[in-house]
């Protein structure tokens, strides 16, 4: 899998979204796009996952352009991920009923990925049953389950407390490394992008575009060390100072 | 250890006027009991004011006489004739106006451009009282059913559409994209998340609105029929008998009310997850 975004420019009206920008994915890979709002940074992913049309530019999946949505980019949004009325097993399920796969196989799929994210003694329960950082997880097994070849997640873990927060990044950063996911983060968290990715991106805003990439090389076998170690803190430093240099007067 | 018990009630100085506080909810048996004192009282006065004879019999008759003749009605059969007729009706013409009001309200919520198209023509429709049509219809479809079925399709079937399409408005973008991007086309979205997200409030709209249809029954007997409610309503006023005009009232909120309790049974069951 290589996802390609060449020149990708985006207007709303009158208003520059998005200026020329630029950048690839590898198979495997884990990015992230960090940015304050008013950065495009929802955008881009929306414009990857075929919910908009890009008024310039180029983004392609394997070579080939990316027309509209599908399931070969499963996309996690910050709320009103999951269907209220389904169970979390039927809400793992729902893709692979879209896609008429065989029921045999949605049900292993469906036991299966529930199992992955944690949640196998859950899967008869309400979405409001569940807690918030449980319903991303379903909501996360119901994108794997149709087999994408990338996850897109848009502030996955913007709307959950700190401290679910950070359990949730440890699990994010399992799931990676169990299934070799390629996965596009966007966050406004500075920190949740270099504890989980690779590579980070920092958008500029108004208009939207990349003003620094960071290779994040750092040992993460155990992200409560990672946090505070003094490589993690510097480099955190000098990404929230870049971030800070962008918003000219907010205070 | 020991724990004392809270007090049972914190508005000690005005026990009724805490009942208005905002935010707070009175237990169980309080609600029952304003719930029964909602029809007991003014049945009660009712049969006081008629016992104490202070008003002619012949204008307010007495709880007993309106029963009698209830009674003497549903031994008959006229009564069970008429609730059939009426009641037949009624679920006609809002069974034809609700097939065709979801899946309009649907389209219009979810594709601007529909809603463009169609709700100015609807906005006017809606203000033209379905009554004002009874003449147009009797010309057009007769003195049988067919106008009556008419007038009750007519008079909900814009407020349906209204209501369908504002319920939604309120589905999440996110929902309708998460399943685009799990791969559903444009119906499996309109039918198995548009639709089912608004369900509930599908039901709750249609439950407002049947009401409606109700008064359009009535109406509609008033002017040509054989039998139903409202048509024995005005042959008892030609004889005077205030006691038959009573009983069909009260026959007619009772399956008022009885049909809002089903739509009600109707959400809870087909709804768990939204009530």
């Amino acid at each position: 899998m290589e996802l390609i975004v060449k020149n990708l420019s985006k207007r709303f009206g009158e208003k520059l979204i998005l200026d020329r920008l630029s950048l690839s994915i590898e198979s495997g890979e884990f990015i992230s796009l960090v940015g304050s709002s008013g950065s495009g940074k929802s955008t881009i992913l929306r414009l990857i996952a075929g919910l908009e049309h890009p008024s310039s530019g180029i983004i392609s999946v394997d070579g080939t352009p990316v027309s509209g949505p599908g399931p070969d980019r499963g996309m996690v949004f910050q709320k009103y991920s999951l269907y209220p009325w389904l169970n979390a097993a039927a809400n793992v399920a729902f893709g692979m009923r879209l896609q008429r796969m065989k029921p045999t196989e949605i049900r292993e799929r469906t036991a299966y990925f529930l199992e992955v994210v944690g949640l196998s003694e859950a899967g008869n329960k309400l979405p409001r049953e569940l807690s918030g950082g449980m319903q991303q997880r379903v909501a996360i097994a119901r994108a794997l389950a149709t087999n994408p070849s990338i996850l897109l997640l848009d502030e996955p873990f913007g709307a959950l407390d700190l401290q679910i927060r950070e359990s949730m990044q440890d699990f994010l950063h399992k799931l990676w490394q169990r299934t070799g996911l390629t996965v596009l983060l966007i966050t406004h968290d500075v920190e949740e992008a270099l504890v989980l990715a690779q590579r980070v991106h920092v958008l500029a805003p108004n208009p939207g575009r990349i003003v620094r990439s960071l290779e994040v090389d750092l040992n993460k076998s155990d992200l409560d060390q990672l946090r505070l170690s003094s490589n993690f803190l510097a480099l955190r430093r000098s990404l929230s100072r870049t971030m800070r240099e962008l918003e000219p007067s907010l205070c | 250890m020991t724990v004392t018990a809270a007090p049972a009630s914190e508005g000690k100085s005005s026990g009724l006027l805490s009942l208005l506080t905002l935010g707070v909810m009175p237990s169980r048996t309080v609600r029952c009991g304003l719930q029964v004192a909602s029809l007991l009282v003014p049945l009660l006065l009712w049969t006081a004011l008629a016992s104490l004879g202070l008003v002619d019999e012949k204008f307010l008759p007495s709880p007993k006489s309106v029963f009698l003749s209830l009674a003497s009605m549903a031994e008959s059969g006229i009564l069970f004739q008429d609730i059939v007729a009426s009641t037949g009706r009624v679920f006609g013409g809002f069974l034809l106006a609700t097939l065709l009001a979801v899946p309009i309200g649907i389209c219009m919520g979810v594709y601007p451009a529909i809603c463009a198209l169609c709700e100015p023509l609807i906005a006017m429709l809606r203000y033209m009282p379905a009554a004002a049509f009874i003449p147009l219809l009797i010309i057009y479809l007769g003195i049988g059913e067919e106008p009556k079925i008419a007038l009750i399709f007519l008079g909900t079937i814009y407020f349906n559409i209204l209501m369908v399409m504002d319920a939604v408005k309120f589905v999440p973008k996110e929902l309708i994209e998460t399943t685009l991007t799990l791969g559903g086309r444009s119906l499996q979205v309109l039918v198995q998340v548009v639709a089912r997200y608004s369900l509930p409030s599908i039901i709750d709209t249609l439950r407002i609105n049947i009401a409606t249809s109700w008064n359009l029954v009535v109406v509609a007997e008033l002017v040509a029929a054989e039998v139903g409610l409202g048509k024995r309503i005005q042959l008892a006023q030609r004889f005077f008998r205030t006691d038959q005009i009573f009983a069909e009232l009260i026959v007619l909120g009772l399956i008022g009310f009885a049909i809002d309790m089903g739509f009600r049974l109707l959400l809870r069951f087909s709804c768990k997850w939204a009530v």
